[in-house]
């Protein structure tokens, strides 16, 4: 899923990363929707193909966060509806005649969008991950980046690497799960250089040099998405997609779930939650959300 | 080169009076000195006389860190009066409240000398919990209102220090999709205090479209909250066409989207104000590439004037009718004598003096408690 505040690109950047219209992004800016009073949870799932293998995508946006004028706690709700697919999750396994493939709802990978300010991260941005990098991977993003020149985007990604570290934050890749000496060479070159990747993203595509290249025109020039001497998009795209997609899995499978699951166990004096029968009550109150539409 | 020779005509303007006419036809001087008094010198005694006096201007600026205020600043004036700034990182602005800090700086061009105030809210809409975090800066505003209206109605009014915000710019993110909840609420709360001017701030990540539709939604979201932005005044009707058109071009451009810039880079051979990018340089001074240049213009060359008038005509007598109509109530509540000069209660006392008021009732109280039992002692033996 994407968190960040509204207007910071994250629709035309999932778009832009699926090369299809996976986000429900309306046309340009004229957003009929108000800015809604507390923090919603949409998720819509997508079938999408390539070289004949098919991929299930579920793309949840979080419209609301941060946009009020009063954000306390506004995580909440995320944090609710992360564990609560966790929750799913563990009711299908302790079933006696359990599913073969139980459906799997659960949040691999959180792309958390980070305002181009240029100073440091705002503490709204450190409360967000301090709470929920401990539940889901967090891929902190940096929105909107062609309004820093690159000795800017360069300061500021060290800026907030040092934050990061300082207030104890791992974000994924986390370094406790390199699995071995190759991985974490890998992974120590990408979490101190290169993350958080600054990213532009668009849907428009422009002829430069004779190709057709996604971009943005502006009056001085104009500015190629998967150019890597303008932005990060494709370091991104290759992570999440070409390299690290099943790691995300199995981080979020074996350790994210299992902490969830032991400390349920924990909770109910090591017995199994009640399993999910037909018209078994639900031990949490789950919030009504929607199941994930699917087209 | 056309729009320099306009500016250049538009300082003329404020320099020389529009008597500068009648100068440059010497030979009908000789008709009219029959019926020449005199006075239509006036306009020049009354601009040597501010020329010697110099002028002042209160600035302030508002809207989320890292929005380019200070770079925007520095770019309009063509100063550094941010060179010892500290940066706070996230985690000390957890804690941290809207401050309001004051720079103050002397320019001079032309001779003509002017003390430039730019007052600063750091900390504003950056906390998690920003419930009505716009009070320290109503209540700053507020402040030097009452603080005039002391002076004016004081005894001796010679050397009145003008403190009272002229304008306010307000930084509008360009990363959301119009105004957020506290930027409604801040305007709301100041609008009938100080002339706002709201800004499309870094605006070089927005492309030509995207800044068009944004201004729109702004614009539109402005009139459904009823927000009373600054309002550019009516051009006279004997001003020329190249002017009434510039007029025409400045209030179709609110709000205006601009960019600011500490650094000079070289363009085309020329070295400008800009932002280097691997794809292109960003010139601040480029109407193509943003509002700067008519922000410029419109709040310096044009409407400095305008803003300090609105300032004394419209917010500090709404001000002082609503200060004077609370006192009067208060008076004719208690029955007093009514007297021309209104009489003013005393100033709230800081903190500080507050605190030591609080301590002196304590012991005094103290102390009568001990009267007392000394008495009930005294009373029994």
């Amino acid at each position: 899923p994407k968190k960040g505040q509204s207007g910071l690109g994250k629709s035309t950047l999932v778009n832009t990363l699926f090369k299809s219209q996976v986000s429900r992004k309306s046309s340009g800016w004229n957003r009929e929707e108000k800015i809604p009073k507390t923090v919603e949870i949409k998720a819509i799932g997508h079938v999408i193909e390539e070289g004949g293998v098919k991929m299930k995508l579920t793309v949840i946006d979080t419209p609301g966060f941060g946009d009020q004028i009063n954000n306390e706690n506004c995580w909440e709700p995320i944090e609710k509806y992360i564990n609560e697919q966790y929750e799913k999750f563990l009711k299908e396994e302790v079933n006696i005649a359990r599913k073969k493939r139980i459906p799997d709802t659960r949040v691999h990978c959180c792309l958390y969008f980070i305002s181009p300010t240029g100073h440091s991260l705002r503490p709204l941005d450190l409360e967000f991950m301090k709470h929920l990098s401990k539940v889901v991977n967090i891929i902190p993003v940096i929105a909107k980046a062609d309004t820093m020149t690159l000795e800017e985007k360069t300061e500021f990604k060290q800026r907030v690497r040092k934050e990061l570290e300082v207030n104890g934050i791992e974000f994924y890749p986390q370094k406790e799960f390199d699995e071995d000496l190759e991985d974490k060479t890998e992974n120590d070159k990408i979490r101190q250089e290169s993350m958080p990747f600054a990213v532009v993203g668009s849907d428009k595509e422009y002829q430069v040099n004779g190709k057709r290249v996604l971009g943005r025109k502006t009056p001085w020039g104009i500015i190629e998405v998967e150019n890597l001497n303008h932005c990060e998009f494709a370091l991104l795209r290759d992570f999440v997609i070409r390299t690290h997609l099943q790691d995300l899995k199995e981080v979020t499978h074996n350790i994210h779930y299992e902490t969830y699951r032991a400390k349920r166990l924990n909770d109910n004096g090591g017995l199994p939650p009640t399993p999910a029968t037909p018209d078994s009550a639900t031990g949490l109150s789950l919030q009504h959300v929607a199941p994930p539409r699917w087209e | 080169m056309d729009s320099i020779i306009i500016q250049e005509r538009l300082v003329e303007r404020l320099l020389s009076p529009r008597t500068q006419a009648q100068r440059s036809h010497p030979g009908k001087l000789k008709d009219h000195e029959k019926q020449y008094v005199g006075f239509a010198t006036l306009p020049n005694q009354v601009h040597r006389k501010s020329v010697k006096k110099g002028f002042d201007f209160t600035l302030m600026v508002a809207g989320e860190s890292g929005l380019g205020k200070s770079t925007l600043v520095n770019s309009l004036f063509l100063t550094d009066l941010y060179k010892d700034r500290k940066l706070l990182n996230a985690e000390e602005r957890i804690n941290q409240t809207v401050e309001i800090i004051k720079h103050t700086v002397d320019i001079e061009e032309k001779g003509v000398k002017l003390k430039l105030t730019i007052v600063d809210t750091p900390g504003f809409g950056d906390a998690v919990n920003n419930t009505e975090c716009w009070k320290p800066i109503t209540d700053y505003i507020d402040q030097q209102f009452e603080q005039y209206f002391r002076d004016e109605s004081g005894l001796n009014r010679k050397n009145i220090q003008d403190n009272r915000v002229h304008c306010c710019l307000y930084f509008i993110s360009p990363f959301g999709h119009g105004l957020r909840p506290v930027d409604v609420e801040f305007m709301k709360a100041l609008h009938e205090k100080v002339n706002i001017v709201p800004l499309i701030a870094k605006a070089d990540c927005l492309i030509p479209s995207e800044i068009r539709k944004l201004k729109e939604r702004i614009r539109e979201e402005i009139d459904k909250f009823g927000i009373k932005v600054y309002q550019f005044p009516e051009c006279d009707s004997d001003e020329d066409e190249e002017f009434k058109q510039q007029d025409r071009e400045l209030k179709e451009s609110a709000p205006f989207a601009v960019i600011g810039s500490n650094t000079v880079v070289e363009a085309k051979g020329q070295r400008v104000r800009g932002r280097l990018y691997p794809w292109g340089i960003v010139e601040v001074e480029n109407q193509a590439h943003c509002d700067f240049v008519k922000l410029r213009n419109m709040l310096i060359r044009t409407h400095m004037h305008d803003l300090k008038d609105v300032t004394c005509d419209v917010h500090y007598e709404n001000y002082r009718a609503q200060c004077i109509q609370q006192m009067t109530s208060k008076l004719t509540q208690d029955n007093r004598i009514e007297s021309p000069i209104p009489i003013l209660p005393l100033p709230t006392p800081d903190t500080e003096t507050e605190k030591l008021i609080k301590m002196k009732d304590e012991e005094l109280r103290r102390m009568q408690e001990m009267l007392q039992k000394m008495q009930q002692q005294m009373q029994d033996q």
